[in-house]
């Protein structure tokens, strides 16, 4: 290079790339006004955002009434987020009793210090064992109560986002160990577990989950003897763990036929028996090359637990809705669900995040 | 296969056994729990729905309470289960729950074939329609060619049906799913008007972002008789709900109030006095405490103060007491003697 440069008689002084080809113009012109389509579709975006955010902004946040009464509220042009602030411990606890609800919240503030812990592949190992059914142990106490000196909570008055939590949480957990045995059964040459697996699976698939929650809810009880009522919540909960384990065995199932032939071989000229083969050959890599199906399976079954409200129970949603049926509050219905949303959200977006780092740490490159 | 053909009549047999222990001794299963399990709507402002602190606030929330007032003597030993509109039949007869509560109507199929028993009507409604002033429409008979806001599965939307074929007019149904959507759906101006229980239309109007815009059309176009129900052939039971009932409207009639019950012990009245358990006799009737509807009177109050405190006039709701006045003010609550 110098020694062109240098020929050209300007010793010693490079020439940069045109100013209009790199920095910010240089990118704008690249990837926003590539030729006239996209110079226009550019234009057209950039109108849309100028035209719908700053009244949006105006709505939610200059004009927002954060803490005010429902009178000011109508008298006011701006988002009323007021619905959230006055109704928060009925919309986040529901039922639970007024002046126990710091016990639900310290539950979920464990539930989640965990969860960020089991986050980190770096703390894996026994003493976050212990840390799980220590902190499992705590969140029962305190929901629960009736012993320490803690005033007994029925499970009736569960409700809000420990609820919410509850369901998700514990069905995707029993859910997945769950479906992987199905979708091992599925594969087995044993023909009476196989077809159990099949039916199963296929009969589950079959129906929509609203129907099951029904089943559970409504049909489960004619059959039970009077005066023998199983609890609603575990009915529910045993209804998304069954539903949601057909979806991730046949995910699953989908890795295990991915596996390499070879891979099997290799195992049994091992001298493996079928369960070490399972155990540390095959799962190990069939499982990590279904972690993104079987994540957006989770966070679909995250979501479905709002479908309890159908059967009564005052989920997030349910407690959410129950307020907006107030007089008071009946017109705020926008704001409450964008509440809502952004909760979800969160709850996904920390899901799919995991999952991508998952997969990058997992990339062992085969 | 022969297994399950064996098995079927055994599953059967259970099943008839159940159903039978579920006609006898609802009160000692109850007395037994240590509470009435009552089901009731959740989500209807005035009649039942959790307040911000989750309490339970309504008219039929307070009947139930009174059921547990007579029971236990002891109002708050009640649990509620919120119901939809579609299980709450269903759980009354799966033995779920002991009574419901839930501005369910009266009517003859619900009656028989569904295995209830309703018992005294604690509030008489009826359909009616909303409709914004700048429509120009005085009677519900202008509404021909209407679009109308109506909720879907109840007795509304078929009343709403027919009306318009009686009077050979036309509309469009627009259905929303949930009350506050149904508002909102309106105030948007998304159909010509809304058709609720009357109950419900006042409270609806209230929230409507200028509310002199609105107008309550004068028709009536449906009885809605709206009862607590029990399960059918435990008459004990179905007596105890019926009277805990007929308790609030009859101290309101012989003008005992929460406040004042106290001092009525000492009334030289024959009437107060078997009514209030001085004079024994109505409680063992029942199976009850002597003092069951002083209880009644003392804990929830006349069927007066349940009425104002829900949805009378100070709520937002402010219903007139019209067809739920007593006989004695031109309305349809009479009770009958005491003794």
């Amino acid at each position: 290079m110098t020694s062109i440069t240098g020929s050209g008689g300007h010793a010693g002084r490079e020439l940069g790339p045109p100013v209009t080809s790199i920095g910010v113009i240089g990118w704008v012109r690249a990837n926003l006004c590539n030729g006239w389509l996209n110079t226009g579709l550019t234009l057209a975006v950039l109108y849309l955002l100028w035209a719908t955010l700053p009244p949006f902004f105006n709505w939610a946040l200059l004009d927002g009434n954060w803490f005010t009464s429902s009178e000011q509220c109508k008298a006011s042009e701006g988002a009323c987020w007021s619905v959230i602030t006055a109704n928060i411990r009925f919309i986040l606890f529901g039922f639970y009793p007024h002046d126990l609800q710091w016990r639900p919240l310290l539950a979920v503030v464990i539930l989640i210090v965990l969860l960020f812990l089991s986050r980190n592949r770096r703390f894996w190992g026994r003493g976050l064992l212990y840390g799980w059914l220590l902190g499992l142990f705590a969140m029962g106490l305190l929901l629960k109560g009736g012993m320490f000196g803690l005033v007994a909570v029925d499970s009736d008055n569960w409700g809000g986002l420990p609820l919410t939590l509850l369901l998700a949480v514990f069905g995707l957990a029993a859910a997945y160990p769950f479906g992987v045995v199905l979708a091992l059964g599925r594969q087995s040459q044993m023909p009476v577990i196989k077809a159990f697996c099949v039916v199963y699976i296929e009969l589950i698939r079959g129906v929509p989950l609203i129907s099951m929650l029904f089943m559970s809810s409504v049909v489960f009880p004619l059959f039970l003897p009077e005066g023998m009522t199983l609890n609603k919540i575990l009915r529910a909960q045993v209804a998304i763990i069954l539903f949601t384990a057909a979806y991730i065995a046949e995910v699953v199932r989908g890795g295990l036929q991915g596996m390499n032939r070879g891979q099997y071989e290799a195992a049994e000229s091992l001298g493996l028996n079928y369960f070490q083969t399972m155990r540390l050959i095959i799962l190990p890599q069939a499982l990590k090359i279904v972690i993104p199906p079987s994540v957006s399976i989770l966070i679909s079954a995250f979501k479905d637990t709002s479908l309890v409200v159908i059967i009564a129970l005052y989920d997030l949603l349910k407690t959410t809705q129950t307020t907006l049926t107030d007089p008071k509050w009946m017109g705020y219905s926008a704001e409450a669900y964008l509440f809502l949303a952004l909760i979800y959200f969160l709850c996904c977006y920390a899901m799919s995040n995991y999952s991508r780092k998952l997969e990058k740490e997992l990339d062992t490159g085969h | 296969m022969a297994r399950v053909q064996r098995m079927v009549p055994a599953v059967v047999t259970a099943l008839c056994l159940t159903a039978g222990v579920a006609v006898a001794g609802t009160l000692d299963d109850v007395k037994g729990k240590g509470f009435v399990q009552a089901g009731v709507n959740g989500e209807l402002f005035g009649f039942g729905k959790p307040d911000e602190k989750g309490v339970w606030k309504g008219l039929d929330v307070d009947t139930a309470r009174a059921v547990a007032a007579a029971i236990f003597g002891d109002a708050e030993k009640v649990k509620f289960t919120p119901l939809t509109a579609k299980t709450r039949f269903t759980a009354l007869q799966s033995g779920e729950v002991d009574v419901l509560t839930r501005n369910a109507t009266q009517t003859l199929g619900r009656d028989t074939e569904l295995g209830l028993d309703f018992v005294q009507v604690n509030y008489y409604d009826g359909q009616g329609f909303l409709v914004p002033n700048k429509l120009g429409v005085k009677s519900a008979k202008e509404l021909d060619g209407a679009s109308v806001c109506v909720l879907p599965g109840t007795t509304t939307e078929q009343n709403l049906a027919d009306y318009f074929r009686q009077n050979k007019m036309t509309m469009k149904p627009v259905v929303i799913e949930s009350n506050a959507e149904l508002a909102k759906a309106f105030f948007a101006g998304r159909c010509d008007c809304l058709t609720s229980d009357a109950s419900q239309l006042a409270g609806i109007r209230a929230v409507a972002p200028n509310p002199t815009d609105y107008a309550i059309l004068p028709e009536i176009i449906s009885k809605e008789p709206l009862a607590p129900a029990v399960r059918h052939g435990d008459n004990q039971w179905k007596d105890i709900v019926n009277y805990a009932v007929l308790a609030m409207i009859e101290a309101e009639e012989l003008g005992i109030t929460s406040k004042n019950v106290d001092e009525m012990t000492a009334s030289a009245d024959p009437r107060i006095q078997r009514f209030l358990g001085v004079t024994p006799g109505n409680g063992k009737a029942l199976g009850l405490d002597e003092k069951w509807a002083y209880n009644i009177v003392k804990q929830v109050g006349n069927y007066s103060e349940v009425f104002e405190r829900n949805v009378g006039a100070a709520t937002p709701l402010m219903l007139k007491r019209g067809l739920n006045a007593l006989w004695t003010s031109g309305g349809l609550m009479y009770s009958p003697p005491f003794k």
